[in-house]
């Protein structure tokens, strides 16, 4: 039977849950890293041993590590196991060298002047679909970068910046490049999304890329609210078997398109509130989709304080709250855009974690919940993975 | 030999002691004890000073014989205990307030 192994991302450190194939018995184990920012860690789809982690500090900046046993011992690529051997053995990879290729540029601030592209995170990594040395990240200040050797040694895939980037702008959150999906039927074609600059997406594996927001609109964020760029796009998402089909759910507004995103419509529907920051679909049903609704953009934690999924059968539209196992009264956690994920057993799983620290899962499609562990620090990524 | 004292975090990622020891020539400066400290150790590279400026990361101080050394040039020479090993030269994480 297959196991199942998530993968948390948090304030002060990464945990990692692994449950049996039923999805009722969970070991933990962490925090790895403890006391730095974990906010994200995932694993290569090819090498269920190979993970990623992102690890940074507010004192110390970035540092990439990666696991080749499933998450039981780290390194910072570049270090071999022959120099970590021994009681005087220290890691000689650096792996934090994220430098933005050529002129550096700018991009707008505050105060409307240009302001300097400066590196200050990553917040998302996404390894490859086929190969386990190649793993895309995004950064903040946004951009997206690219690594062959297992994370050794990153460049920047800076066609990203020449999509009118001089007009993004960050928002309270930072400016970052949050999400990254691939197309697993276009195996060139790439799409990330920016807050606040939206979506955009590559056809030539990452050369040149184009901005994808017609139909969005953000009539209290911009002046334009049709603008080509400056959206605050809080996540994307697609499955595999209609990589054309994506999801969003936008600061405002729960949208979808049918083209690649060369034109989106909001399927916000009955939604209580379609602000929020994840969106995620079912492993086997494409126009199967969840979001967490939250109040509003002052206002970072469910309506009536009752953490509730909502689920739409119809790919959006329709929604059904899911409550079952989850706080009815006095919740006032928020989920972030990074800490949902579904796994691909029968029936699907969902899993996501909150500021509050809880990691809730669900063994039936989001009928019932469960929380796996109640008080880990504030939750900023959760990633699924299947073993065998 | 200079004695340097790393910080809780920066310890574990080196996987060091609370205190290592650097051959650094003269003339005996921060940045030569900065730049020792990184060659010896590449893990550390960008986690004290930036990767591309080489600027000192703002919440990174540097202290040596109850003096903030921090905001010295860094082609300050070291005092002379810490030149001559009676005194390390410490890279701390500064406070955060709250």
């Amino acid at each position: 039977m297959s196991s199942i192994r998530v993968l948390v991302g948090t304030k002060k450190g990464a945990f990692i849950l692994t449950g049996d194939g039923k999805r009722k018995n969970w070991k933990v184990s962490g925090p790895h890293f403890a006391g730095w920012e974990i906010y994200h860690l995932k694993g290569s789809p090819v090498d269920p041993n190979r993970i990623y982690a992102s690890q940074s500090s507010g004192w110390f900046g970035q540092i990439i590590q990666r696991s080749d046993d499933g998450g039981k011992t780290w390194n910072t690529p570049g270090s071999s196991a022959e120099e970590l051997k021994g009681p005087e053995g220290f890691p000689k990879g650096e792996s934090n060298k994220f430098v933005y290729e050529g002129k550096v540029g700018t991009h707008m601030w505050y105060d409307g002047t240009q302001h300097p592209w400066e590196f200050k995170r990553i917040w998302h990594l996404e390894p490859s679909l086929t190969d386990p040395d190649t793993v895309y990240a995004g950064a903040e200040d946004a951009a997206i970068f690219k690594t062959t050797d297992g994370g050794k040694t990153w460049k920047e895939l800076s066609g990203l910046r020449a999509a009118k980037s001089a007009l993004w702008q960050p928002g309270a959150g930072g400016m970052a490049v949050h999400t990254i999906l691939q197309d697993p039927k276009h195996p060139k074609r790439i799409y990330v999304a920016i807050s606040a600059a939206g979506a955009f997406r590559t056809d030539d594996g990452g050369k040149t890329w184009k901005p994808i927001n017609r139909g969005l609109k953000s009539q209290f964020e911009l002046p334009d609210p049709d603008a080509e760029v400056g959206h605050c796009v809080h996540r994307i998402t697609l499955h595999p078997s209609k990589p054309d089909v994506l999801f969003m759910q936008k600061h405002w507004d729960v949208l979808r398109t049918d083209n690649a995103g060369d034109k989106w419509t909001e399927v916000s529907g009955n939604l209580p509130s379609d602000f929020g920051f994840p969106i995620d679909v079912h492993a086997h049903e494409p126009e199967t989709i969840y979001v967490v609704p939250i109040t509003s953009d002052s206002l970072h934690y469910p309506p009536e304080g009752k953490l509730r999924v909502y689920r739409s059968k119809s790919g959006g539209g329709e929604w059904e709250p899911l409550t079952k196992g989850l706080p009815q009264k006095d919740c006032y956690v928020n989920v972030l855009r990074d800490a949902m994920a579904v796994d691909s057993l029968q029936p699907c799983g969902i899993y996501f974690g909150t500021t509050g620290g809880q990691v809730y899962g669900s063994a039936d499609n989001g009928d019932t919940w469960n929380a796996i562990v109640r008080d880990l620090p504030p939750v900023y990524s959760v990633e699924v993975q299947m073993l065998p | 030999m200079i004695r340097v004292v790393l910080p809780y975090h920066l310890r574990n990622l080196a996987r060091v002691g609370e205190e290592v020891q650097v051959e650094v020539a003269e003339p005996m400066t921060v940045r030569a004890v900065l730049d020792a400290l990184e060659a010896k150790y590449p893990a550390l590279r960008g986690t004290i000073r930036d990767h591309g400026t080489l600027k000192r990361r703002p919440f990174v101080r540097f202290f040596a014989c109850k003096e903030d050394l921090s905001l010295e040039p860094e082609d300050t020479r070291l005092p002379e205990e810490v030149v001559n090993g009676t005194e390390p030269f410490l890279i701390v994480g500064a406070m955060a307030g709250g």
